[in-house]
């Protein structure tokens, strides 16, 4: 095999032969650089191959469906398989190229480094504009495999209308690709090594924050077919939510993971300790999470009591339009920076145009068949519906706060020619409020019964824990120093929300003996909401906390010299300078006390990548379910010390725990019986059809 | 050659936001300072706040506003002072003067029209009930035991 071990050796090795020319036959060099090229010009084929694909898996189901014709329907499942592979394909090629630091290829020269580590090397694929785009329409291809795959309980039409809906904006997105991104690009000379990936980037966090984040954010286009779909079909019912419910639920966790390690990095590399900016990027996968909410309890209304529907098919138009406007606003850098859109004003217009088509060709198709979709369920004025409406209301217009705040610079400066800013103060002020309303009335919604319910019986077993909640958040006003609403706030709705799930759950076990079994064998559905709630609690409570009760110091250390923070006292022992892989960097060693004794060793670190010039801060973190103790170096001092900055941050931790807790409630309801059956239900048609066959 | 590249090297070591040399002795104007701060973005940063910005503009910008309040502006002075200067881009916390409102307004504007759509929805809803509930069709019947693998 010494071809391929050539072939899989790294382009330094290709240096190296270039080198020893004199020693080795010309030839095997040729050979190394011809299998490291081939592979990349397959992947790129294969690209292409994807888009034709698509565009039949586009055109022929949907031709098929519309005239009944069995045999063009079912071009939809090999489409969709053979388009995700082939994307695979073409994306596995991309990532070789970054594996061996091919630099022939313009795009691996521009983000990545020979020195750089294995596992940079590998997120660095996705940690650029074309590589990220490949990911997108992986995902967007993977989504329909698994609809053909798994898909074999849906009516033949809608199965086929899904897949090609599906198909369409892959062939949309890979052709945006090809036109004005290709990643398969060469350089005529390869130049010896890269320019590195953007240090921020190089972080364990960060290598999987992108490909969650767009599992979610592009795991949404499977609601938005089903939405299309069930349009042009012209039925909504009952099971069309049962089908949509389990996709939105996926995406749904996927993009809380995704945000929750986003957040979770922010917070530790930044150097600061924030843990959210309100920056338009951040928004930009917030508001399809808000939305993907939203839907996921409104398609409940529609499989269990055919209420809703039209909503629920608008909601799914828009949370995949906000995947879309999220998508234009990072790819696009119109927010970030005007000037970034003009120098590269082809791929805005092009994201653009294809939003305006799919929302446009989507809301149009809405607008002409929504009114057949009568609502059937009816439901009094207090009932679990109403809360559910309720709930969909408070997420769908804090969803609207954020689109308006996020774009609203943009507004003024293009139509009253103000340059203005709409940072974090606004956001916090304008947007909280909804969240405060919706986690008061949840724990309230969720006990109410379907149908029609009397609020105050309903409402009866959790007065206790209201009152015990309101003495949570009165007792934390109690103790803090200053007059802030914001943590007390906060620890009333985390209290009220775990507790009101608590009650929930002992109500659901009846009454007598035997509760606590009757506890275990709840539906996973019934598990998955009581955790994702309580999840939720422990966020805001989490929030709150870190933002009403954070205590910094800033100051310049001497040597063995403690200085103390709250109930801590910090002693800086040394400060070590050497070099990392491909960075040089200053760590100071301290030591953190409590009550006289040493519990920690802090080694905070400052880099510099010279290859991308750039400087980074590397927090120490001693990390605690109570609290945070944050440590960061700076500068050395003209006249001794360093400067150190410290933080006693409370309860962060709360936050992504409850972000944990709500993406494994997702997935709790995720396994839920009744999706299983429904997907069951077609595996055992199947079978029966090839008991026929062999008959 | 070489000097440009060590300009270059200490251009790019981090300062560290708020730096020990700029606190103010008064713990109060400290405190009031470091408020502001946070309303105030850095202008050469993407979305941070002069507070949080580890570049030397933000620096300089932390330095006027402490200079203001020793000077004895209130904080709106200290504020319009930036502003002034800067224009209205400094300002994290967007005002509500001229068009704004409609920035400020848009979500309890929205939640009105939303709250009265909803409601209609929800009386319609709860009237539909005293004519009766449709039960399922025969086709619908059909395929949700088909579902149900019943």
């Amino acid at each position: 095999m010494p071809r391929l071990r050539h072939g899989g050796a790294a382009a330094a090795d290709c240096d190296a032969l270039r080198e020893t020319r004199a020693q080795i036959s010309v030839a095997s060099a040729a050979i190394c650089a011809y299998v490291s090229s081939m592979i990349t010009e397959l992947g790129h084929f294969a690209l292409i191959l994807a888009f034709l694909v698509a565009i039949v898996q586009t055109v022929i189901p949907l031709i098929g469906a519309q005239k009944r014709w069995p045999s063009w329907m079912a071009v939809a499942e090999p489409a969709a398989g053979a388009q995700f592979a082939l994307t695979a394909v073409a994306f596995g090629a991309l990532m070789y190229g970054f594996i061996v630091s091919d630099f022939s290829l313009q795009l691996v020269w521009a983000n990545s480094h020979s020195a750089k580590p294995m596992l940079y090397k590998i997120s660095g694929t996705w940690g650029n504009h074309e590589g990220s785009m490949l990911l997108w329409v992986l995902i967007v291809a993977l989504f329909g495999a698994m609809a053909a795959w798994f898909g074999n309980g849906l009516p033949p039409t809608l199965r086929a209308r899904v897949l090609s809906v599906q198909g369409a904006i892959a062939v949309a997105f890979s052709a945006f690709i090809i036109f004005t991104s290709n990643p398969f690009l060469r350089l005529d000379t390869p130049p010896f090594d890269g320019q590195d990936l953007n240090p921020l980037l190089q972080d364990p966090g960060l290598a999987f924050h992108p490909p969650f984040l767009y599992l979610g954010y592009v795991g949404l286009s499977m609601t938005f077919s089903f939405a299309v779909a069930a349009l042009i079909e012209g039925r909504v019912d009952a099971a069309w939510g049962r089908w949509v419910r389990p996709w939105t639920l996926a995406a749904w966790v996927f993009l809380t993971i995704g945000i929750a390690l986003g957040s979770w990095w922010a917070y530790y590399e930044l150097g600061w300790g924030g843990f959210w900016f309100w920056d338009p990027v951040e928004n930009a996968s917030f508001m399809p999470w808000l939305l993907a909410a939203a839907l996921l309890h409104s398609a409940i209304v529609v499989e269990k009591r055919e209420a809703l529907k039209s909503w629920t098919i608008l909601l799914a138009i828009l949370a995949f339009g906000f995947s879309l406007i999220g998508t234009f606003i990072v790819r696009s850098g119109l927010l970030t920076s005007v000037h970034a859109f003009a120098n590269d004003p082809e791929r805005g217009i092009w994201i653009l145009l294809i939003m305006g088509f799919f929302m446009g060709g989507a809301l149009v198709l809405f607008t002409l068949r929504a009114g057949a979709m009568e609502a059937k369920g009816v439901f009094g004025l207090a009932s679990r519906e109403s809360a559910l409406v309720v709930n969909n209301l408070l997420l769908a217009v804090s969803c609207f706060v954020v689109f308006v705040g996020t774009m609203w610079p943009l507004v003024a400066e293009m139509f009253f020619d103000r340059k203005l800013s709409v940072g974090p103060p606004f956001f916090n002020a304008a947007f909280t409020p909804f969240m405060v309303a919706l986690g008061l009335i949840l724990p309230v919604g969720s006990v109410l019964p379907w149908k029609r319910a009397n609020i105050l019986r309903a409402m009866k077993p959790l007065r206790y824990v209201f009152l015990l909640a309101i003495a949570v958040g009165g007792l934390a006003y109690a103790m803090q120093s200053g007059r802030s609403l914001i943590g007390p706030v906060g620890m009333f709705l985390g209290a009220w929300l775990v507790m009101g799930v608590v009650v929930e759950l002992f109500q659901r076990t009846g009454r007598g003996s035997n509760r606590m079994g009757r506890l275990a064998r709840l539906p996973r559905a019934d598990w998955g909401k009581a955790v994702a709630h309580a999840g939720l609690g422990i966020t805001m409570a989490g929030i709150a906390g870190l933002t009403a009760w954070t205590v910094d110091d800033i100051r310049v250390a001497q040597f063995d010299q403690p200085w103390t923070i709250g109930n801590y006292e910090l002693t800086l022992l040394d400060v070590q300078e050497d070099r990392g892989p491909n960075y040089l960097y200053t760590r100071g060693i301290l030591t953190l006390a409590q009550d006289g004794e040493v519990i920690a060793e802090m080694r905070p670190e400052k880099r510099f990548y010279p290859v991308a010039q750039m400087p980074t801060t590397e927090a120490a973190i001693d990390y605690d379910l109570i609290r945070d103790v944050y440590v960061v170096i700076g500068d050395e001092q003209n006249n001794g010390g360093w400067t150190i900055r410290t933080y006693i941050k409370p309860m962060t931790n709360w936050i992504w725990i409850g972000a944990a807790l709500m993406a494994l409630g997702g997935l709790l309801s995720l396994s839920d019986r009744r999706f299983r059956v429904a997907a069951g239900a077609g595996r055992r048609r199947e079978k029966e059809d090839a008991v026929v066959a062999a008959e | 050659m070489k000097r440009l590249a060590l300009i270059l090297v200490l251009m790019a070591t981090p300062l560290l936001a708020v730096q020990p040399d700029e606190i103010l002795d008064d713990p109060v104007l400290e405190e009031r300072a470091r408020e502001l701060s946070k309303g105030l973005r850095c202008l050469v940063c993407q979305n941070e706040s002069i507070d949080e910005s580890n570049a030397s503009l933000a620096r300089d910008l932390r330095l006027l506003v402490r200079e203001r309040l020793v000077a004895g502006d209130s904080d709106e002075e200290a504020v319009d002072f930036i502003v002034a200067r800067y224009g209205e881009f400094v300002l994290l916390n967007p005002t509500t003067k001229g068009a704004n409102w409609l920035l400020w307004a848009a979500g309890p504007l929205m939640l009105l029209l939303a709250g009265g759509v909803g409601m209609v929805y929800l009386r319609g809803r709860s009237r539909a009930g005293e004519a009766g509930e449709t039960p399922l069709s025969a086709d619908e019947q059909t395929r949700l035991n088909d579902i149900l693998g019943r």
